[in-house]
């Protein structure tokens, strides 16, 4: 039998915005970087980044790694909010 | 602030699975567990079509399809095929729904777990066939609403009880059961640990909580995995060289809390939640008992 190539492409090349209804905004003031919002995201939509530059409840904060939702892939199913331990993710309606 | 769960991804973006997806989570902690040095088995169910089309894909590991019934069969076939070209270090794992574990597929999941395969067998629970309609399944609780047991003038909601297939493997003394939900994560990744040091069939059944199915808000799918811990209607337990532990909640809640977050159960009166609630208590008591034994 001959050696055929299978390609395949990553499904993180599209987009699954379009599926949205609301979106989740963190309040990074009120967010202590305990990743549970990354623990439970279904979508894979969470990244932990390392920026000091994001807003953090105070200075111990501000070295750990803060989630960073990415709204190319966040369907908006809302679990990130509702498990954020001090409510600092608000769902707001998406404007069409 | 240190990570509870393994931080590598081998499920990735732009999967077509729901919002707020509890199979989808299943998948990723199981991966996360796993590692890279996995294949995965998939017969017909939601993840048949959560991963994409052809040319995409949503996992970073090898992925095979299989028809309705061959899961336990296709497992055992690609551990052997890998163990006679000398590559006992990858995990084979199937990740099957309910309907293709609790119904369709039970014999051919039963066969691997009698020929002692060394491979991994994970059950989704969602409990009925999400993919296809939301149809009854053998794993539907009872009192729930499918398509297939409608609830309208005539209340046809499902008259019989859940088939518990852990139990069954239990029966069967397969070396390693253990049931999880995803809203204890930890515990998840603790138990697949545990799997991946013993050589033989092992089996998991995940409780993934299904938001059009179950006809609840998106944004409770973990909230209502965990519910269904605390009230005892899903129990947590862990079966290894015979002995049974179960995992005893801190916190404990009503069963008709978690009922009544679903639309499901919506229908059901007092007096059918109190047979519900009465039996749980008999169940739990049950393994109670098996695991002093």
């Amino acid at each position: 039998m001959p050696i055929l190539p299978i390609t395949y492409v990553s499904t993180s090349t599209r987009e699954m915005s379009s599926w949205r209804t609301s979106k989740p905004i963190i309040e990074y003031s009120k967010c202590t970087r305990c990743a549970i919002c990354w623990k439970f995201c279904p979508d894979v939509a969470i990244d932990l980044v390392s920026d000091p530059s994001i807003k953090s409840p105070n200075e111990k904060f501000s070295s750990l790694e803060a989630p960073l939702i990415n709204l190319n892939y966040c369907k908006g199913c809302g679990i990130c909010a509702t498990e954020c331990p001090f409510g600092a993710i608000e769902m707001v309606r998406e404007e069409i | 602030m240190p990570l509870t769960i393994p931080r590598e991804e081998y499920m990735q973006q732009g999967h077509t699975a729901c919002a707020g997806c509890g199979a989808t989570l299943s998948m990723r902690y199981v991966l996360k567990g796993m590692g890279p040095k996995s294949a995965v088995v998939v017969p017909a169910s939601c993840w048949s079509v959560i991963p994409g089309e052809l040319p995409y894909t949503s996992l970073k590991v090898p992925l095979l399809y299989t028809p309705f019934a061959s899961a336990g069969a296709a497992i055992s076939g690609l551990r052997e095929g890998l163990d006679a070209q000398g590559k006992q270090d990858y995990n084979v794992i199937a990740f099957a729904g309910d309907g293709g574990t609790a119904d369709i597929g039970l014999q051919g999941l039963s066969a691997a777990v009698e020929r002692g395969h060394n491979v991994l067998y994970v059950m989704y629970d969602n409990e009925a066939y999400m993919n296809t309609g939301i149809q009854r399944s053998g794993s539907t609780p009872y009192g729930a609403w499918t398509t297939t047991t409608p609830v309208g003038s005539k209340r046809d909601y499902k008259r019989e009880n859940k088939k518990f297939v852990a139990d069954l493997m239990m029966a069967q003394n397969a070396p390693y059961v253990a049931t999880a939900a995803i809203g204890f994560p930890e515990d998840l990744e603790r138990k697949l640990s545990v799997a991946k040091s013993i050589k033989g069939p092992k089996f998991i059944q995940i409780l993934s909580p299904c938001p059009p199915g179950w006809n609840y808000n998106s944004a409770d799918t973990v909230r209502v995995s965990r519910l269904a811990v605390e009230s005892r209607i899903f129990p947590l337990y862990e079966f290894r060289n015979g002995k049974l532990t179960l995992f005893k909640p801190s916190k404990t809640v009503p069963v008709s809390q978690y009922l009544y977050l679903q639309g499901r159960f919506s229908h059901l009166y007092d007096s059918e939640v109190k047979v519900i609630e009465s039996a749980v208590e008999e169940r739990w008591q049950s393994l109670l008992r098996k695991e002093q034994v």
